[in-house]
């Protein structure tokens, strides 16, 4: 069977509309009627790398392809890249400004929650050109 | 139980949502991520975060009701946003610790 595709678009510095598009993917997961920790798992992994677009990148692409046995995700942004990786997986560690955190943001759990939850994680990052993450979830 | 009796336990009030909705269990904090993370289905979500993202948080972890605790008071669109998307949302005076005492 082929994959359903969608296709979304993040604005950047909007924290109004930010977790949207997450919502929309969680919607349709469960019209199709996965089982809810699977739709948990992408839900979270997909707001995280969401507000990630919005809170760093200015916004971004994101497209989701969903099969019967696995449902990927993969954000696209033209953002300032991430020099340390490792540390942007350590739990705790942000670089969110303070306004940002004054919102709940920059717990420093974004990328480690994506990780946690999703089955596999490919981070293609360019300082000053962009980030593409390839989300997995296998149900 | 169910939220209009957490309102009335608490002493506060139910701004939007299902009042007849169950929920069971609670989380406390203020960080984001962390309740994403930790807030599952149903769940009491216990916070002073007032800002739109709340609603987001909840409707994605399938929470069972906000309590906005210490007196503050959600912001206009994420109440509005709570209320298109039918999320419980419970004012009190009481803290965090005194709300989860009662609970």
């Amino acid at each position: 069977m082929e994959p359903m595709k969608y296709h979304f678009e993040v604005k950047g510095d909007d924290f109004s509309v930010a977790g949207e598009n997450s919502s929309k993917v969680k919607k349709i997961l469960r019209q199709l009627g996965f089982d809810p920790e699977t739709i948990r798992r992408v839900a979270i992994a997909m707001y995280e790398a969401e507000i990630n677009m919005v809170i760093h990148a200015e916004g971004g692409y994101i497209d989701a392809e969903i099969s019967p046995d696995k449902v990927k995700i993969v954000l696209q942004d033209k953002g300032p890249g991430i020099p340390d990786i490792e540390k942007a997986m350590q739990e705790g560690y942000s670089t969110a400004t303070n306004s940002v955190r004054e919102l709940g943001f920059g717990a420093g759990m974004g990328l480690p929650n994506i990780k946690k939850y999703s089955d596999d994680l490919v981070i293609n990052t360019v300082v000053g050109e962009g980030t593409r993450l390839e989300i997995t979830v296998n149900v | 139980m169910k939220v209009s009796e957490l309102a009335e336990i608490l002493g506060g009030e139910l701004l939007s949502g299902n009042g007849e909705r169950e929920v069971s269990g609670c989380y406390i904090g203020d960080l984001l991520s962390l309740a994403m993370s930790r807030v599952q289905a149903d769940n009491v979500w216990i916070t002073i975060q007032t800002n739109i993202n709340i609603a987001a948080v909840a409707s994605l972890t399938d929470a069972g009701c906000i309590v906005i605790c210490d007196g503050f008071s959600p912001d206009a669109d994420a109440l509005e946003k709570a209320r298109d998307e039918e999320i419980a949302v419970i004012t009190t005076e009481k803290s965090a610790y005194e709300a989860s005492k009662l609970i």
